[in-house]
């Protein structure tokens, strides 16, 4: 059953001189537990399709229905709730809260859950700690490296327990030892919390892992292979 | 409680200009408060000295006496109008007095003086007159010298001992003459008083102007200048015609207007200042919203709420202000307590201005808690009003452009 269903999606950016159109009238699905990478090269609409999908950037026609709601009829307010409880973002530059610390940027989507402390607690021990980096819990982004922060932004994704997981090329900046650690634990957590990863990647590491590689050109979907 | 603990580390991210802008609102608080004390302890100064030398808090008068200030306008002082004037609520001091123009000569000069006829025992309690002799005596009940004020001595070239002529209208036309020696000379504060003083016995002074047990008012001092509202209250229920009531900035509306009209000077000064402390802050707001797009960008986007990201970045906003209103507070306290107890002394030619300016050639400085709170509302209000800046931004936040940023 799927998850998340793209329907007829569009989105066209007004350039003072052209119309640019990043994405073009797309359709996907996306079932539970997927492991899925949407490659293609830049200007394919990758991120642009990302956002839409993550409720960033409102399309203009089509529709993005996840577990059956059409997220952009939703209020801006509901909007941001939704992305709350049903959503985790991976961004490529890390995007930690600078001045929290590992486990109190774990700990932020929580408290906006409004989750009891001891829960929070627990879950963010947990978190780091299947991410590899427990030790590093009163550590401030600053004093991370990139792959540890890439990893605390995997766990902070995860904390909220969201239906699925948008990665944005989450690749990008860490060296080839990083990136596989990371891949390892994202495929990891793809089966241990049962959560859906989608990313847009370059990486051809990335696309070596994913179960479902989904090929972007000029905002078409190209291909669509399932491994 | 994490909003305010993410505000607070968020303010110290970029610790040197945070703490540019804090001192920025501090050093304007500080200027601000200390013009203020200055002013409001000048303008006390000027009040008490024209209330202790001359009109009191409240005049009990002739109705008829203010429009037209002759001797013959004046009230029979009795008892029962002493009493029931002194038993009022906040009334410390009730002397009467019997004042009017004289001409004061000596063998060379002459000058217009106002001639006050005084109680010298009441007015030694309510005042200390003594403490401003600066040669000779003060006056005991009836005696027949006078009391000269010491810039009316200067122009008359007297001293002690020597001799004043004074001419004047008496009671009903009467013609008032009389010589009086020089008892005294006081060295009144307010310059303007100084030059043309003279203070007499009032019995000596009635049986000069041929006023025998009138007086021209009562001088009703309070406990404290705040008193005047509620002690005009309850005098003005007490006294019926012919009597009347005027109280101090009635009988000086141009001393008031004078002090009106340096208060409204000091407020573009201090607006000034509040613009340059209000463009400090929203430098820096406007800086740090600059900087934060992305992070304000990917917070909306993990599920913050946009009016809580407001409310983060307002607290930061306000954390600023807060922290230099509140330094700037604690500094102004040791600053403004030494020059109250120190007024600044002025010499040369600022001090000669002054005095021809009829006011005294000293910087008093006042305490009073509104000259603090005054300038730490004013800021924090400034604060407040450019915190809604940040909170107007994150609603217009566009997402995909902030994460791109």
């Amino acid at each position: 059953m799927s998850i998340i269903k793209i329907s007829n999606l569009t989105k066209v950016y007004d350039g003072s001189a052209n119309e640019i159109v990043a994405v073009n009238n797309l359709n996907l699905e996306f079932e539970k537990g997927e492991f899925a990478a949407i490659v293609g090269p830049s200007g394919s609409g990758k991120t642009t399709l990302l956002n839409m999908i993550g409720g960033l950037d409102r399309p203009t026609s089509g529709e993005v229905n996840i577990d059956g709601q059409d997220i952009w009829r939703l209020s801006s307010r509901k909007l941001t709730d939704f992305r709350l409880k049903n959503i985790g973002f991976v961004f490529q530059s890390y995007n930690l809260i600078p001045v929290l610390t590992a486990g109190e940027n774990t700990e932020f989507i929580m408290q906006l859950q409004g989750k009891p402390r001891n829960e929070r607690s627990r879950r963010i021990k947990e978190l780091l700690e299947a991410v590899g980096i427990a030790d590093r819990e009163k550590s401030r982004p600053n004093k991370l490296s990139g792959g540890q922060q890439q990893r605390v932004a995997v766990a902070r994704a995860l904390a909220s327990k969201p239906t699925f997981i948008l990665a944005d090329e989450p690749t990008a900046n860490l060296d080839s030892k990083s990136t596989e650690t990371l891949l390892e634990i994202m495929e990891l957590l793809n089966k241990t919390e049962d959560v859906t990863f989608i990313f847009s990647t370059h990486d051809a590491r990335v696309v070596k892992k994913a179960r479902r590689v989904i090929t972007l050109v000029d905002g078409k979907v190209e291909s669509d292979v399932s491994k | 409680m994490e909003n305010l603990k993410i505000a607070w580390r968020n303010l110290w991210r970029n610790r040197k200009r945070t703490l540019i802008t804090v001192a920025s609102v501090f050093f304007g608080v500080i200027v601000s408060t200390f013009m203020s004390s200055m002013q409001e302890g000048s303008y006390s100064t000027m009040v008490d000295n024209v209330v202790k030398f001359y009109s009191g808090y409240i005049q009990v008068q002739n109705e008829d006496y203010w429009d037209h200030k002759t001797i013959n306008n004046t009230i029979k002082l009795t008892d029962e109008l002493l009493k029931k004037v002194s038993s009022s609520d906040r009334v410390s001091y009730v002397v009467p007095r019997l004042e009017s123009f004289a001409l004061a000569s000596t063998n060379d000069q002459s000058r217009g003086t106002i001639l006050i006829g005084i109680d010298p025992a009441k007015e030694e309690q309510m005042m200390g007159i003594g403490k401003w002799l600066s040669s000779g005596k003060i006056l005991l009940p009836g005696d027949d010298g006078i009391l000269l004020a010491a810039g009316l001595a200067d122009y008359l070239k007297l001293g002690l001992n020597d001799t004043l002529v004074l001419l004047g209208q008496g009671y009903h036309g009467l013609s008032a003459a009389g010589k009086y020696p020089v008892k005294g000379i006081i060295d009144l504060p307010s310059p303007d008083l100084n030059r043309q003083l003279v203070y007499m016995d009032l019995e000596n002074c009635q049986e000069f102007f041929s006023a025998e047990g009138l007086v021209s008012s009562l001088i009703v001092m309070l406990d404290s200048p705040y008193d005047l509202p509620h002690a005009r209250r309850v005098l003005n229920k007490k006294i019926k015609s012919p009597y009347t009531l005027m109280t101090w900035d009635e009988m000086q509306p141009e001393f008031v207007q004078m002090i009106e009209a340096d208060r409204a000077g000091a407020v573009v000064m201090k607006g000034i200042l509040y613009l340059v402390i209000g463009f400090g802050i929203l430098g820096t707001i406007s800086m740090m919203l600059a900087e934060r797009r992305r992070e304000m960008g990917v917070l909306v986007a993990i599920g913050l709420q946009r009016a809580k990201l407001g409310l983060i970045l307002f607290y930061e906003t306000v954390f600023i202000g807060l922290t230099g209103v509140l330094s700037g507070f604690m500094g102004s306290i040791p600053l403004i307590s030494y020059f109250y107890n120190n007024p600044v002394k002025l010499t040369g030619d600022a001090a000669e201005t002054m005095i021809e300016m009829g006011l005294e050639p000293n910087m008093y400085f006042s305490w009073i808690p509104s000259v603090f709170y005054n300038q730490v509302i004013t800021v924090f209000i400034i604060t407040f009003l450019i915190g809604i800046i940040p909170v107007a931004n994150s609603f217009r936040l566009t997402l995909a452009k902030a994460l791109r940023a």
